[in-house]
């Protein structure tokens, strides 16, 4: 089935059209908002910042120019608001508490290794990385976002991203091996 | 001799660089095809090619564990965009039909006028019929189902797991895996492109859970797959 394309739907939104505002909000939503969940940890806020970012789409799709996906141009703005609320209140910043708070609801690392869970054990190293590292695995693995859209969306030349890449899955390699997980690499 | 050494070198880690986009499929095709030739010659790189796939299906899993909004984030969205002085400015600048239809009007004849509203009537009846079937695809439609899709009641038992398609894969390829593999979907897509699917109506000993995502995983219709996480 043909679906209107998220660059239509920007064109119509652009012209006042608040139906075109719900389909593109329908298509993308979720995934905006785990994205913005993930910085923030706090579901009701995140819900808040998804509403503003989809509101600073309806204001600034005129100036769209389609040099990224539209998912893209959503993720960046997403990211933006993210680290303004942040900003806003540094005492809640995302750090390993938050994030386990998210995601950690299984077993910690080590009695992961024990019960041989190794799916489970490498989720759990997985909320241990540094917001940077995570945020750049979530965009390349979950959003399936290429080397150029990382960059357009986390602001850092190309080979900074694909660096920064490497060297979130070697830290996931390091505390795989701290947890007794050993895979070969590095 | 050094330079070609040096060459090589600098392949090898731009490749291993390029691992993490080949495994999610947003690579070039000139990319894609020197990351394969790499893989194909090189088994170090392909042993760590699989632990970037183990780190692919994770991360699929952990997001996918993270929920989905509310249906208070849209009604905020619109609540804010009815009131946002944008939307005013844009209905002042758009075109007044009303106004235009009025002036128009008053210079025909009855005759006219009669037939002109009716196709007028006939105008509204059809765009409204397109714009409510447009919404409606996209809320149902649009999303990729089969006639498999079941409700929560029947996913109380049975072996469940995540998958993701190729994005090149059509209608006709996926339901052709559906029926070799005798599995179904359940639910999705999520807000992620992830589909559950139901491997088995019993639950799988792990090692034939193990072998059958593996041997799923190989098909090229399938970008990733891996096990649902019990709930």
């Amino acid at each position: 089935m043909q679906t209107t394309s998220d660059e239509a739907l920007i064109g119509r939104i652009a012209a006042g059209d608040k139906l075109a505002m719900q389909v593109l909000f329908a298509r993308h939503h979720v995934r905006v908002y785990r994205f913005v969940l993930r910085f923030v940890g706090d579901p009701s806020r995140a819900e808040d910042l998804i509403s503003e970012v989809f509101l600073d789409v309806w204001r600034q799709a005129d100036r769209f120019e389609a040099r990224s996906q539209v998912s893209t141009w959503l993720l960046a703005i997403a990211r933006f608001k993210a680290l303004s609320a942040l900003r806003k209140r540094p005492d809640e910043e995302l750090d390993d508490e938050t994030a386990q708070a998210i995601e950690d609801q299984s077993d910690d690392p080590e009695v992961a290794v024990q019960k041989k869970d190794t799916s489970t054990v490498l989720r759990q190293c997985m909320t241990k990385l540094s917001a940077e590292h995570r945020e750049i695995i979530d965009l390349v693995y979950y959003h399936e976002k290429s080397v150029e859209e990382v960059s357009k969306i986390v602001g850092v030349p190309e080979n900074t991203v694909k660096t920064r890449m490497f060297y979130a899955r070697k830290r996931l390699g390091e505390l795989l091996k701290a947890a007794g997980v050993e895979r070969g690499w590095p | 001799m050094n330079a070609m050494f040096k060459t090589k070198a600098a392949e090898r880690e731009e490749v291993e660089a390029l691992l993490p986009w080949h495994a999610a499929g947003t690579l070039s095709r000139r990319e894609a095809d020197m990351v394969e030739r790499a893989l194909a010659a090189d088994t170090n790189l392909a042993a760590q090619y699989e632990t970037v796939r183990e780190d692919l299906a994770e991360t699929i899993v952990a997001n996918e564990s993270l929920g989905a909004p509310s249906a208070r984030a849209m009604q905020k969205l619109m609540a804010d965009i009815e009131s946002d002085a944008s939307t005013a400015r844009r209905a002042r600048a758009s075109f007044n039909l009303g106004e235009w239809l009025s002036e128009r009007l008053s210079s025909f004849s009855p005759r006219t006028l009669a037939w002109s509203a009716t196709a007028a009537a006939l105008a509204v009846v059809l765009q409204a019929g397109l714009l409510a079937g447009m919404f409606v695809s996209e809320r149902q439609g649009a999303n990729f189902q089969t006639a498999s899709v079941q409700t929560d009641q029947t996913m109380k038992s049975g072996t469940y797991a995540l998958i993701r398609f190729a994005p090149e894969a059509t209608t006709g390829d996926v339901n052709k895996l559906l029926e070799t593999y005798k599995i179904s979907i359940i639910d999705g897509p999520s807000g992620g492109g992830v589909y559950t699917v139901r491997l088995a109506m019993t639950g799988m000993p792990k090692e034939e859970l193990a072998r059958t995502v593996k041997k799923l995983q190989d098909e090229s219709v399938v970008r990733f797959i891996g096990p649902k996480p019990a709930e």
